[in-house]
């Protein structure tokens, strides 16, 4: 397999595995580092990438493991602030405001979900994949991938309406 | 009747039961300038999904380097052979000139030769031959060691007697 083939197998995917990898591990610079990885891993192996039927979706496992293993690592490590767009409440007034303030709201309550909630929303409603696809990524069954989608939706919508009825944080 | 729609819609998904192409109309829906007031909390979480799909990798692969890492593990491979076969010639070429003992052709220069060798090594031999003479003199050390067998016959009597 050629380079030029290669890119074409991966191109189109390569932005969502990065995102999907920015959702679970937060920052962009360990992101796209991760993102790079994974690209490499495949490339590495690229004689097998043909006998995978799709190579997709194996991906998105392979991002998945990846970052829960990069998650794992920095755990044990002690190493709290992982992100490092981490952001400071104590900024001016002025700046807060600037930010669009909702859409980060949105963005805020979805770093607060349990990871497997996190990864299906990022699945569905920024990926649009369906059911089917999103099961075989993360190796759960149908009705456990609705399940915890409705579960997440569910959240951020009531913390969205606290924060935009009381705006509390 | 439009929001009827969206507002049955709104339920299923957060129910998890919405297709894809629901959602596609959601997210249309919420893209517009104007929402239903009730419904505006809505509004940044797809506003959200809209501007994270955009989101791009824009990094570099540089897929070249893991080809010359490989070239890397195959030269490794033939260093060793090339070692092995350095080792080879070593010992073949040792084994070579091992062979070659600088026999002389000639008999009266070999006679020569061998009675030349054979006078230093006789030379040698004299010269440490009369270093020995030293040992003549242990040997009256060890000759007035004689007087202690008398003592010893002497203490074996006093042992007798005392059993």
């Amino acid at each position: 397999m050629t380079q030029k083939e290669f890119l074409n197998i991966v191109m189109p995917f390569k932005d969502k595995v990065f995102r999907l990898a920015k959702r679970l591990l937060i920052s962009t610079e360990e992101a796209e580092d991760a993102t790079q990885e994974i690209l490499l891993k495949l490339w590495s192996n690229k004689e097998k990438i043909e006998e995978y039927k799709n190579v997709e979706a194996f991906s998105m496992t392979m991002t998945k493991n990846f970052c829960f293993d990069k998650l794992k690592s920095k755990q044990s490590q002690n190493l709290k602030i992982v992100h490092s767009n981490y952001e400071d409440n104590s900024t001016s007034l002025q700046k807060q405001v600037e930010l669009n303030d909702s859409v980060n709201w949105v963005s805020r309550i979805i770093e607060e979900l349990p990871e497997q909630q996190k990864m299906v929303i990022q699945l569905r409603d920024i990926e649009e994949y369906d059911f089917d696809e999103i099961a075989q990524m993360l190796d759960m069954n149908n009705t456990a991938v609705r399940v915890t989608l409705s579960r997440a939706r569910k959240t951020i919508r009531e913390k969205l309406t606290n924060t935009h009825s009381y705006g509390i944080k | 009747m439009v929001l009827n729609n969206i507002e049955e819609l709104l339920e299923k998904y957060e129910n998890g039961e919405t297709s894809l192409k629901e959602e596609q109309e959601l997210k249309n829906y919420f893209s517009q300038e104007t929402v239903a007031p009730h419904l505006e909390i809505y509004k940044p979480m797809f506003a959200y999904f809209l501007v994270n799909q955009q989101e791009q990798f824009t990094k570099d692969v540089p897929l070249i380097p893991i080809a010359i890492e490989t070239k890397k593990v195959f030269n490794y491979k033939w260093i060793s052979v090339a070692a092995v076969a350095v080792l080879m010639l070593g010992v073949y070429l040792k084994s070579t000139i091992n062979n070659d003992l600088g026999t002389i052709q000639d008999p009266e220069l070999a006679f020569n030769e061998v009675s030349k060798s054979l006078e230093m090594i006789s030379k040698n031999f004299n010269k440490g031959t009369s270093t020995i003479s030293y040992l003549e003199e242990y040997d009256k050390g060890a000759s007035t060691l004689g007087y202690l067998n008398e003592i010893e016959k002497g203490t074996s009597i006093i042992f007798k007697k005392n059993q």
